[in-house]
């Protein structure tokens, strides 16, 4: 063997050393990349699929009002009856799916769409609407309200 | 609302209640009736005795003497003493007196179903029957047990009930889908039919919604009767509300008041109201308001422009709801964009509703701002997919990686088995 | 590479000093893997290796938010796959590479029972293999439950209803298993702790023997190349056959990362457990052959019931299975036992037919 076959060599040593080096770096790190993000938490702490913590407060619920929430991707609403108490309800109407409200006039739910009724326990009591709509769990935590499907 | 002539038969007939023999209290009766009824071996005889036993009545401590009088005690023929108030099988009329008797007393009635209303028989004489039957003397024309039955009387909330929601439109279709026994009445015989085609009866039978209407929700049912021309927009208002008070507000209603043309039934038909859908607007061949309006007029193009409002609606908001939907199917987090989007589904049940002022403008204002939702929810959906392409640009660089340190580990055993 | 100024690296040799790294160097230098025309099936097991290591970095992971309930698994699910960043991709791959790692289990098998590899004396790193394919498979029948969507809670509910046919105990396993008479959230929460505590223990333990037995006995050559080749050739474990399987390895990891972007794992319904059973509910693919073969049974065989005598089946099959470096006296004497080569090839056969008719048959109930 020759010098020169030798230097060859060793020079193409070098690159396929340098070449694995470097693509073994980039690898670990395109398996480290998503791993590190999927350990960071996501803004929504928890699955709100079966609970939900509402950005409203407490104080700011007043009696005889409503508000819609989201609740997964379907609308709900949380009311305070006159009397004060705190009720949450699906807000998805029982005639067309559209969303009801809370009629402070009325003192209870009311879908706009067909002037459908619905009393503060949800019982479809006026309209079109053929069947109550589902009630939720509010529980109350210092200031934060959290809402949940029943057991 | 006096009917003139009628006044003394009316005195007449309460009279008859008043002159009856005071309601007797319910007692469990140790009666002899049933005991030879079962054994007589004529069916006419047997099937009542047997089938009293499941009577509400029955259930409340009546026996056959509160309907038939008689004497309870008596073991034999003796008990059918007319002198004993012994009446038979009431007659057609007379079966209103008897039932009447204790229906039509509050004080009575109240010990047994507070809830239950007095007033049948009152609002039984404003009927087509009623007055048919009392004033004419025609006894083909329903009466209680017509709909009650006689002996299997049960509350209408009772499944096996003749009354019973679901078996309504079938109890007053014995006598109004026979054509035969309706021969001679001026009314058609179609209803049942038609109505069984209806959105109401799909409702209620398919999708058990049993406050449907049936026969009885629009015509009444003691005080039986057509609702007017004038006043089927009060009928159909009492659930429909939103479209009925549009409507009342449109031009169209006081037209088709001139017309004599029967409100919502115009468009909707009476009895075979089928599911109102878009394509019964605007100037299509399934448009019902090609009946009268043509492209020419001022109507036909409020018509069109109507529906094309909420044809581009409910175009969008498709289209958003798709792109939503296949976002979330490929793992994406769209749930605030689906939750806004139920805004613009909203918007174009309402715009649904509106329609019925039969203006333009009434219908832009519900679209225009559920055009805008649509176009903001679709604009989400691009942007998640979008992001599914990123997946797809990153599975690209991660496999060139995988393969570009493959090239490296072959390159290292050749350089490494090369001798 | 041990090059020699390796030797004098402080690290190296600290700890070298501590744990002896020069006698495992030298053990690794020592380790060859013969070269012939069948060396191809020694990438098998290496890479089911690897599979299992995806699955216990996967599975990890996947239990940061995971919630073994009946009210929130199929949320926390959900959860995963819409909010976490990269969840679907961890869920996605735990998913295909415990699919990847069954097949590759199964072919590691039957590649050692054609080859003869179980002969003695190897009979013991096969009965612990038998056991790690037993571990696996639990694996798969407990996961596969663990989302809490309608296609698992039937298949589970079917799965565990097939042990009731056990004959004695069948019906106390079955409750066993359930944690109740009924597939409830008892169940999970038990699937659950068999699938991340229970199982992954046992593995540990049996992975350990097999491959400190394999190390120990060192490959083993197929008796019908021994014979024929006169110059034995062999390669160096470390590093020329290493590389090779990192190779393999990438490639598998390129292939799960194309599986998963492509055909992300998906959830479907919550499981109802009021709502009546799907059509066409599958059991994994890789219990497909036993779901067909039951279903194929007579209601009853000389007075038995058909499904019983399946599983008697079935039993009397894993057994034979097991005890098959025992029961073939010829390869154990050195001579070709072409019985066995055929009884491995009927049974690759039957469930390679079976699998494909449960997939291609029309699903009627
Ligand atoms: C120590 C090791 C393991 C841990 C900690 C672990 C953990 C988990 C967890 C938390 C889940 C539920 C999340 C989900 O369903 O997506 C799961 C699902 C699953 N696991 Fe594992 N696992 C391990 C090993 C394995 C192995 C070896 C197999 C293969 C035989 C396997 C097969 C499955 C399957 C089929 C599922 C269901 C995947 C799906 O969601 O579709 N796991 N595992
Ligand atoms: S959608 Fe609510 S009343 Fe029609």
């Amino acid at each position: 063997m020759t010098e020169q076959v030798l230097a060859r060599d060793a020079s193409r040593r070098k690159f396929i050393n340098w070449f694995l080096a470097t693509s073994a770096g980039a690898f670990f790190l395109s398996v480290l990349y998503p791993i590190a993000r999927y350990l960071i938490p996501p803004q929504a702490g928890e699955s709100t699929a079966a609970s939900v913590t509402l950005p409203i407060k407490l104080a700011d619920v007043k009696p005889n009002s409503g508000q819609i929430f989201k609740f997964g991707n379907r609308p709900a609403i949380l009311i305070r009856t006159p009397a004060g108490e705190l009720r949450a309800f699906s807000a998805v109407c029982t005639h067309l799916n559209c969303t009801v409200q809370y009629r402070s006039d009325l003192t209870h739910i009311w879908c706009a769409c067909h002037n459908g009724h619905f009393d503060l326990n949800g019982q479809n009591i006026a309209g079109p609407p053929p069947r109550p709509l589902d009630q939720y769990v509010v529980n109350v935590r210092g200031e934060q309200i959290v809402i949940s499907k029943g057991a | 609302m006096g009917v003139g002539g009628t006044g003394s038969l009316l005195t007449l007939g309460f009279l008859a209640v008043v002159a009856w023999p005071m309601p007797a209290e319910a007692q469990a009766p140790p009666e002899g009736c049933v005991a030879c009824h079962l054994e007589i071996g004529d069916d006419r005889l047997v099937t009542p005795a047997k089938e009293f036993q499941e009577d509400i009545h029955a259930a409340k401590g009546f026996g056959c003497t509160a309907c038939h009088g008689g004497d309870p005690k008596a073991a034999g023929m003796e008990a059918m003493d007319p002198a004993k108030g012994y009446i038979g099988k009431p007659g057609r009329q007379q079966v209103v007196q008897v039932c009447g008797r204790c229906h039509s007393d509050a004080r009575f009635m109240r010990q047994y179903n507070p809830a239950l209303r007095v007033d049948q028989v009152v609002e039984y004489r404003t009927s087509g029957h009623g007055r048919r039957l009392l004033e004419a003397g025609d006894t083909k024309v329903a009466t209680c047990t017509s709909c009650h039955r006689a002996h299997t009387i049960r509350p209408p909330s009772d499944p096996r009930s003749s009354v019973h929601p679901l078996k309504v439109a079938e109890t007053c279709g014995a006598c109004h889908g026979d054509a035969k026994y309706m021969k001679g009445y001026p009314v058609p015989t179609d209803q049942l039919e038609k109505y069984r085609r209806s959105v109401h009866w799909k409702m209620m039978s398919v999708k058990g919604d049993l406050s449907a209407p049936t026969c009885n929700d629009c015509h009444g049912n003691h005080g039986a009767a057509p609702p007017g021309v004038s006043w089927v927009g009060n009928v159909c208002g009492q659930c429909h509300t939103v479209m009925a008070e549009s409507f009342a507000k449109s031009r169209h209603a006081k037209v088709f008041a001139q017309m004599g043309s029967p409100g919502c039934a115009t468009c909707h038909e009476n009895h075979e109201v089928t599911e109102a859908g878009d394509e019964m607007l605007g100037l299509g061949a399934a448009a019902v308001c090609t009946r009268c309006h043509s492209s020419e007029d001022r109507g036909g193009k409020t018509a069109a422009a109507m529906r094309e409002q909420i044809d581009t609606l409910r175009a969008e908001y498709d289209k958003a709801h798709t792109i939503l939907q296949k976002a979330e199917h490929a793992g994406m987090e769209v749930s605030q964009a689906q939750f806004e989007l139920n805004e613009a589904k909203n918007a174009l049940v309402k715009a649904r509703a509106t329609m019925h002022a039969f203006t333009i403008e009434a219908v832009k204002r519900e679209i225009e701002p559920g055009l805008q939702i649509s176009a903001k929810a679709y604009e989400r959906g691009v942007r998640a997919l979008e992001e599914l392409q990123f997946r797809r640009k990153g599975l690209a660089v991660s496999v060139v990686i995988i393969l570009a340190l493959i090239g490296g580990l072959v390159f290292k055993i050749r350089q490494l088995e090369r001798r | 590479m041990a090059t020699p100024d390796r030797r004098q690296w402080g690290v190296w040799q600290w700890l070298d000093e501590r744990i002896g790294l020069a006698d495992l160097a030298k053990l690794a230098r020592k380790k060859e893997v013969p070269v012939h025309r069948h060396s191809i099936w020694y990438y098998l097991g290496g890479m089911t290796l690897f599979l299992l290591m995806v699955q216990v970095t996967t599975g990890i992971l996947l239990l940061l938010y995971y919630r073994p309930s009946a009210e929130e698994a199929y949320e926390s699910v959900q959860f995963l796959m819409a909010e976490v960043q990269f969840g679907w991709l961890i869920r996605s791959i735990h998913s295909w590479a415990a699919n990847l790692m069954i097949f590759t289990l199964f072919v590691h098998l039957f590649s050692v029972w054609l080859l003869k590899a179980y002969r003695p004396p190897r009979e013991l790193t096969w009965l612990s293999g038998m056991g790690l394919l037993g571990l696996a498979l639990g694996f798969g029948f407990t996961g596969y439950l663990l989302p809490w969507n309608e296609l698992a809670y039937f298949a589970t509910k079917v799965g565990t209803e097939i042990t009731g046919a056990v004959p004695v105990v069948g019906s106390f396993l079955g409750r066993l298993l359930r944690g109740g008479d009924e597939v409830t959230g008892a169940t999970l929460t038990r699937f659950y702790g068999i699938h991340v505590a229970i199982l992954p223990a046992l593995t540990v333990f049996l992975l350990g023997l097999h491959l400190f037995l394999v190390q120990r006995h060192g490959m083993s050559v197929p008796p019908n190349v021994e014979g024929h080749q006169a110059a034995r050739r062999v390669m160096p474990f470390v590093p020329n056959f290493l590389l090779r399987d990192l190779v393999g390895w990438l490639s598998a990891l390129a292939i799960l990362a194309a599986l998963a972007a492509y055909y992300p794992a998906e959830l479907g319904q919550k499981a109802d457990p009021f709502a009546s059973a799907p059509v066409g509910i599958k059991p994994e693919w890789y219990f497909m052959f036993m779901f067909k073969t039951l279903k194929y049974l007579p209601a009853s065989i000389l007075g038995i019931e058909g499904e019983i005598v399946g599983v008697i089946g079935f039993g009397l099959g894993g057994l034979f299975l097991l005890l098959v470096p025992f029961l073939d006296r010829r390869t154990a004497r050195g001579e070709p036992s072409h019985l066995f080569t055929m009884i491995g090839i009927m049974v690759i056969v039957y469930m390679i037919v079976l699998t494909y008719l449960g997939y291609t048959e029309v699903a009627t109930q």
